[in-house]
């Protein structure tokens, strides 16, 4: 991926909004789990909706919808498109 | 080659492929993932000349049930329809049921007497055994036919994750995983597949405070008493719309009672023996499918709920035969029921309950279907003749017996919040390994509601209330 | 997992992990994403009513199931529905050592037609398994409806193993998938598994590790695989082979 890394997560994306995965900052299992569900540089993913408390929000990924809490959404850097 | 050789060599390989991966880090792994989706992104764009959009039926239906202003709301009303649904479908069945049942009691009785069977077998087969399979029928099946089927269609439906997604937030600020929401949800029907199914939780501390909390959830063979309980004292034991109506939320509180119960001791649990943070959440919104309503219904009918039936009657035709047995014996001028409920009966009388109530509750350990009819039995063991055919002759003997509302709440929230059935019991040995947090499964539940009765039955009788 | 006979009760102790001590001609493994429908394929191939409710993670409790067809007796294993296989998760473990290690004589992959991209993922990580795998494309009906054109003869060509179309919730496309499983299984169907060729030094390295590891396992065992999760850093995969060789002593005990 030559795309500049910003400053932008998954949580910072509104809902409707789209964005191009670019860099995980987590380690170990929780990245290993975030690259199986297809969370890898260069995915587009969309923030679909949030939960009525305001947390999790579901994203569509790779033709599914998952959601993530924001302490997993938070560590997704993405570049708005 | 020996095995032990064998293992050695394994070892060093191991090793050498480790140095390898620590000199890329996490290189490897990302390397990995990416090509794999990478060639399957490559492939299926060869092969697929419509890009995958999901309908925007799904999203629509979700923006209703997940919206901020509708998504609880919506959840508390279906939660209410679908026992309301369930009360209101099983009254007229329950009673035919019923009817149908102690008739042949009656008859059962008559061919006893007449072909000169001497009184105890009378009373060991058709007192003991019979009424209490019966009971267990004539209340346990129609509310069981009725409830499996709209549940099993809203699973298939995909509304489950739905759930969970709307209550992730609260699980989370209780140090707990939102898939407990999955589990809860399974405990309706049965605790120890609820606990089996708290597996789907990765983190072995979440699982835990999962399966701890489980038996929160009313499951099948406690919900018919809540039901029976609710509409003798909240609806008087007549079915009429208000009753039913009336019924049903109160069964719904009593859920919501149990849902309460369990985010607290979830919250205690985070803080005390399972302390630690909230592991990482991932949970799938799946496509909603059309159930297949035959299949569901064949499928309700003839697994869950004749399974669940069997089980119950298992239990109940010994347990029928038993009490009937311990309500006979004599010891001096006290039955062994009548003795070991007097004995129990200041303990019962501090928490709102009585004597019989909490003997039945013990001896109702190994299914929880079996509580109320050893109940009935223990009290038509004091004398009381009594036609046992409708709700009304059940609210006639509890009132005879001194039940109050109180007596009626105490029981309602005893049954939530009590230790889990034998059966659940066993599972959670099983799945946890460990007998401490089996006993602690059993403890944790009773001192609750100990603690919740007896504050209910000593501040009512404080100010006067009920 | 559902609510049911295997799940409620008393059954739920009854279940055993790893027990496919089982009998007949052929044992099919049955893997897939989560939500593809492959509760229902396992259910229109056994007869079987192992309930399938929609919500991720149900079958946690593995299921077993017999049918019988083209005079063979044939056991299938419904494994716990995993997007990946790399062992992340108790599930994956689950379903990647049965894969792996318990030789099934052909794994069926439940792939869902409407999302081809991500069920290609999993299919790709059996292959690189095992070559007896069978695509069953479930999900046509829903697939047609949503107008999604699917170019099977081009993905089976591809992917060098039989593709099978089927809407399992119709009975579409079953037969040919039993013909296939057991033409398959009996070694009659000619497989050109596509390989995953990854960059240079990391195929190195697993040409390497896949030589030392030779002749330490049995010839079913497929070592590039081995190595590759080895250098991975997925260490399961050594419990797995102690699991099977254990398995295997005991068998060669039994068996002289």
């Amino acid at each position: 991926m030559n795309t500049m890394i910003g400053n932008d997560t998954l949580v910072s994306l509104g809902v409707g909004q789209r964005g191009v995965v670019t860099a995980l900052a987590t380690e170990g299992i929780g990245r290993r789990r975030m690259l199986d569900l297809g969370f890898i540089p260069g995915t587009i993913v969309e923030s679909v909706r949030r939960s009525p408390a305001g947390d999790p929000t579901a994203y569509f990924i790779r033709g599914v919808m998952i959601a993530l809490r924001s302490e997993e959404s938070s560590k997704i850097f993405v570049n708005p498109v | 080659m020996t095995d032990s050789a064998q293992f050695a060599d394994l070892t060093k390989i191991v090793k050498k492929a480790s140095e390898y991966g620590q000199t890329q880090g996490d290189g490897v792994r990302d390397q990995i993932v990416s090509h794999i989706y990478g060639e399957a992104e490559r492939l299926a764009a060869t092969v697929v000349t419509c890009s995958n959009q999901r309908t925007d039926w799904d999203r629509k239906v979700d923006n209703i049930i997940t919206s901020r202003l509708l998504g609880y709301p919506l959840m508390l009303a279906l939660l209410g329809a679908v026992f309301w649904v369930t009360i209101s479908g099983a009254n007229v069945p329950s009673e035919m049921l019923a009817n149908f049942l102690f008739g042949i009691e009656e008859w059962l009785s008559v061919l006893f007497i007449s072909a000169g069977a001497p009184d105890w077998l009378h009373g060991v087969v058709v007192l003991g055994t019979y009424r209490g399979l019966a009971w267990v029928v004539a209340v346990m099946l129609p509310p069981m036919a009725i409830f499996f089927p709209i549940f099993t269609m809203l699973e298939d439906l995909g509304y489950l994750p739905r759930v969970a997604f709307n209550l992730d937030h609260a699980f989370k600020r209780v140090g707990a995983h939102g898939k407990q929401a999955l589990t809860m949800s399974m405990g309706f029907g049965c605790n120890a597949a609820g606990v089996i199914a708290a597996r789907i939780i990765d983190s072995p501390r979440e699982r835990l405070i999962a399966i701890l909390t489980n038996n929160f959830v009313p499951c099948n063979g406690r919900f018919p008493a809540l039901i029976a309980i609710s509409m003798i004292f909240v609806a008087g034991g007549v079915f009429s719309a208000y009753g039913t109506l009336a019924a049903s939320a109160m069964v719904v509180v009593m859920v919501l009672i149990g849902i309460s119960v369990t985010l607290a001791v979830s919250w205690l649990l985070s803080k005390t023996f399972l302390k630690g943070e909230p592991s990482s959440f991932t949970l799938e919104l799946p496509p909603y499918r059309k159930p297949q309503i035959i299949p569901v219904i064949v499928r309700s009918l003839f697994d869950r709920t004749a399974f669940v039936l069997a089980r119950a009657v298992i239990v109940a035709a010994p347990a029928g035969a038993l009490t009937w047995v311990f309500a006979n014996i004599y010891i001096g001028d006290l039955s062994i029921i009548g003795h070991v409920a007097g004995w129990l009966e200041p303990f019962g009388r501090a928490i709102g309950l009585d004597g019989v109530i909490i003997l039945a509750f013990i001896l109702g350990m190994p299914a929880n279907e079996i509580v109320v009819p050893i109940m009935v039995m223990s009290y038509l063991s004091a004398g009381a003749m009594f036609e046992f055919d409708s709700l009304l002759a059940f609210r006639e003997l509890l009132l005879a017996q001194n039940w109050t509302l109180l007596t009626a709440l105490n029981f309602m929230l005893f049954s939530l919040l009590h230790f889990p059935c034998g059966t659940t019991l066993l599972t959670i040995r099983k799945e946890t390994g460990s007998l401490k947090w089996t006993i602690l499964a059993a403890v944790i539940p009773t001192v609750i509601a100990i603690l919740v009765c007896f504050s209910i039955a000593q501040g009512v009788r404080l100010f006067n209330l009920l | 997992m559902g609510l049911t006979y295997q799940s409620s009760g008393k059954g739920a102790l009854r279940e055993d992990y790893l027990n496919y001590n089982v009998k007949g001609d052929y044992v099919i493994a049955l893997a897939g994403n989560p939500n593809t429908g492959k509760s229902t394929v396992f259910n229109a191939l056994t007869g079987l009513k192992q309930h399938t409710g929609n919500w991720p993670g149900k079958t946690v409790v593995q299921a077993l199931g017999n049918y019988k067809h083209g005079q063979k007796q044939i056991t299938l294993v419904d494994l716990p529905g995993t997007y990946s296989l790399l062992a992340n998760s108790p599930e994956e473990q689950v379903a990647r050592d049965f894969i792996c290690f318990a030789e099934p004589d052909a794994t069926v992959v439940v792939v869902d037609a409407t999302c081809l991209e991500r069920n290609l993922n999993l299919v790709l990580q059996v292959l690189e398994i095992t070559h007896k795998t069978i695509v069953c494309l479930n999900l046509m009906d829903e697939a047609r409806r949503k107008k999604i054109r699917i170019d099977v003869p081009a993905l089976a060509n591809q992917l060098g193993v039989p593709v099978i179309p089927t809407a399992a919730r119709n009975g579409e496309g079953l037969t040919l998938l039993k013909d296939t499983i057991n033409s398959v299984a009996a070694d009659k169907t000619e497989l050109t598994p596509m390989r995953l060729i990854y960059d240079a030094s990391l195929e190195v390295a697993i040409r390497e590790l896949a030589e030392e590891l030779d002749p330490l396992l049995p010839p079913q065992i497929n070592r590039r695989w081995i190595a590759l999760r080895l250098i991975d850093g997925d260490y399961t995969v050594i419990d797995g082979i102690r699991k099977f060789l254990e398995k295997k002593m005991v068998k060669e005990v039994f068996a002289s």
